[in-house]
């Protein structure tokens, strides 16, 4: 191609013009592949649940409680195999700036209900030993420099006082989208310490966790379960866990939808920036053209000069915009560990963006291609430049 | 009257602005033979470059037809216009009309990259036409870096390079001083005695038309004898 160099060129003339709307064409490319990647995250936490987990919680809504007497007409049920049980702990560490889950939990059923949590067969005693013992992810641990031996003194709100854990230990995750993020301690240390100042308030269990031997058979337990407790005064909803963290997650898909709307905006100022760019040059360049006409230059010369500006600088953005996505999303994965823990930009996102970018190079040249095309010569010579 | 190698044959010119109609040529014929030097004179508003235009092949008559060295110009297609506008047709315009971010040697290559010449062949005309305007040492500037005298040299290598069959100039020296409309009138006169090209030139100063073989003026969309 012959003419790639006054493309090139002309891509250049005005090098501040050229610098800012590649710069805004990356910016734009960056924040559509970090909003993206936040959605996409958001929603790996449902993924990743297991197959052979279904969660019982109260049919009113998750912030009821259920009886603990429960537990044993559950592991009644034919194909259960465990079950585990779980207050959502809440509360304060430090102040609110410091959010990272807690969760009371039934220890001697966690390892085997909840095997992607890795703990050392030390740990996993030291923290069975110790009452108010707790384990940690290790990214919170990293985030917190805890270790073991620490205390963790927690201001509680739901379950109001002053709380304070040892960190007994640290778990792994099995697989790499598996979380890091929590804290976990003794529910049997939290149901004593209610016992005591709440009593009206022990014994009770926000959810349990049932573990089944076939997860074909997911449908007929948890209808099994909720028949064991109809017409009770906490009637219950068993689903998949999958299904529960759908619900959970879909809490706020209020935010997630203004999220993927946002994404698209930005789509569309990549589209302004640009056209805007295309549209002052092709205006510029009216006279030029019409010099090329009269050499003989033909329309579809017109159009490859055009479309290739076009898109050069959008491709040159896109390019930029992926690249700086990277660092800003490991940025961007430090500062949410404890509220995502999985923030990875995923291949077909930084995809989705060099797409848009190449469409949006596409269109932004209709316009002005379409001017320098149905133009007369003799009037674009009359153009003053 | 010898061969002519341009024809214009009863043509008449009308732009249309919004409903308006603007006569601007009437029922004009020209001949011009081959090798002859034609300067075209008249007040502002005449249609000098209105008939440059047509004869060129950049615009169309609103009747009658223009032939040159054989061809009808006015029936061909807009890409076989083109494509014969590229062949046959050199043009030097009033404001040199350079691509600014092409160097000298770029801009005088142009009008080659259409044809299917090489690029040792193209460097080849492209150097022997920048020789022939005298700027064989300003090959490498963008039009920036020249003088408005040198950046019409520039411009009449572009219209040479591809050894058209005339040469269409409109006010080639309006926008220069004395000295360089002079010597880019030498340089119009050598190619028209040296290299027999046809030139039409449309211009304002009477000097530039002295060095024409012959002057036609045109007057209200009609052309008189000199
Ligand atoms: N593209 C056009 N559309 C409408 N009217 C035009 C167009 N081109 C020229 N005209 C009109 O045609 C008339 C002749 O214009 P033209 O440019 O041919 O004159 P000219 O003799 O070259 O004048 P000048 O010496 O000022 O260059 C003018 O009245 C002009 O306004
Ligand atoms: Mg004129």
């Amino acid at each position: 191609m012959k003419i790639a160099k006054l493309i090139f060129r002309n891509v250049f003339r005005h090098k501040l013009r050229a610098a800012l709307t590649i710069l805004g064409v990356a910016i734009a490319v960056m924040a559509f592949g970090l909003l993206r990647t936040l959605v996409t995250s958001w929603y790996s936490g449902a993924n990743s649940a297991a197959p052979d987990r279904l969660v019982t919680r109260n049919s009113v809504s998750f912030i009821f409680p259920l009886p603990l007497s429960y537990r044993d007409q559950i592991l009644r049920v034919p194909g259960v195999k465990n079950v585990n049980y779980s207050n959502w702990f809440g509360g304060q560490y430090i102040d609110k700036q410091h959010f990272f889950a807690r969760i009371a939990t039934d220890a001697n059923t966690f390892q085997t209900v909840y095997p992607e949590y890795l703990l050392s067969p030390d740990q996993a005693s030291a923290w069975m030993k110790d009452r108010s013992g707790c384990i940690v992810g290790q990214k919170l641990a990293d985030q917190y420099h805890f270790k073991i031996g620490d205390v963790i003194t927690i201001v509680g709100d739901i379950f109001p006082g002053n709380w304070q854990f040892v960190v007994r230990g640290i778990y792994h995750g099995k697989e790499k989208s598996t979380e890091e993020s929590t804290m976990y301690f003794q529910w049997d240390y939290l149901n004593e310490q209610v016992l005591k100042t709440m009593p009206t308030r022990a014994n009770k269990v926000g959810w349990y966790t049932v573990q089944i031997q076939n997860p074909n058979d997911a449908a007929r337990v948890s209808e099994a379960v909720d028949a064991l407790f109809t017409n009770s005064d906490n009637e219950t909803k068993t689903e998949t866990e999958k299904a529960f963290q759908a619900g959970f997650i879909s809490m706020s898909s209020a935010i997630i939808t203004s999220l993927q709307i946002v994404s698209y905006v930005i789509i569309g100022i990549i589209f302004l920036v640009l056209a805007n760019t295309m549209i002052m040059t092709a205006r510029e360049r009216i006279r030029e053209y019409a010099v090329l006409k009269t050499l003989g230059f033909t329309g579809q010369h017109l159009m490859i000069l055009i479309f290739g500006e076009s898109l050069s600088i959008a491709i040159l953005g896109g390019v930029v915009g992926i690249l700086i996505t990277f660092p800003m999303a490991a940025g961007f994965a430090k500062g949410m560990e404890s509220f995502i823990p999985q923030f990875i930009v995923e291949p077909s996102t930084l995809i989705i963006a060099g797409i848009f970018a190449v469409v949006v190079g596409i269109i932004s040249a209709i316009f002005p291609a379409n001017r320098a095309l149905s133009m007369k010569i003799v009037d674009g010579l009359r153009q003053v430049g | 009257m010898p061969d002519s190698i341009v024809e214009v044959k009863n043509v008449s010119k009308i732009y249309k602005r919004d409903t308006m109609d603007i006569p601007v040529l009437q029922n004009l014929s020209l001949g011009v033979p081959e090798g002859e030097f034609l300067a075209l004179m008249g007040p502002s508003g005449s249609g000098k470059t209105t008939l440059l235009n047509l004869i060129a092949g950049i615009d169309r008559p609103s009747s009658g037809s223009i032939n040159i060295a054989g061809t009808d110009i006015s029936t061909l297609s807009e890409s076989a216009l083109a494509k014969w506008r590229s062949r046959h047709v050199g043009f030097v315009f009033q404001f040199y009309n350079l691509i600014p971010v092409l160097t000298a040697y770029e801009n005088v290559e142009l009008p080659l990259l259409l044809t299917d010449l090489s690029k040792a062949d193209r460097k080849k005309h492209v150097e022997t036409a920048l020789g022939v305007v005298g700027l064989s040492d300003r090959i490498h500037h963008y039009p920036k870096q020249l003088s408005g005298g040198q950046e019409q040299r520039v411009a009449i290598a572009r219209a040479i390079v591809t050894d058209p069959t005339i040469i269409v100039a409109d006010e080639p020296t309006g926008d220069l001083d004395r000295k360089s409309a002079e010597d880019v009138l030498a340089l119009l006169e050598q190619l028209n005695q040296e290299f027999k090209k046809t030139i039409v030139m449309v211009t304002h100063d009477p000097a530039a038309a002295e060095k024409a073989h012959k002057t036609r003026h045109l007057d209200k969309g009609e052309l008189s004898m000199n």
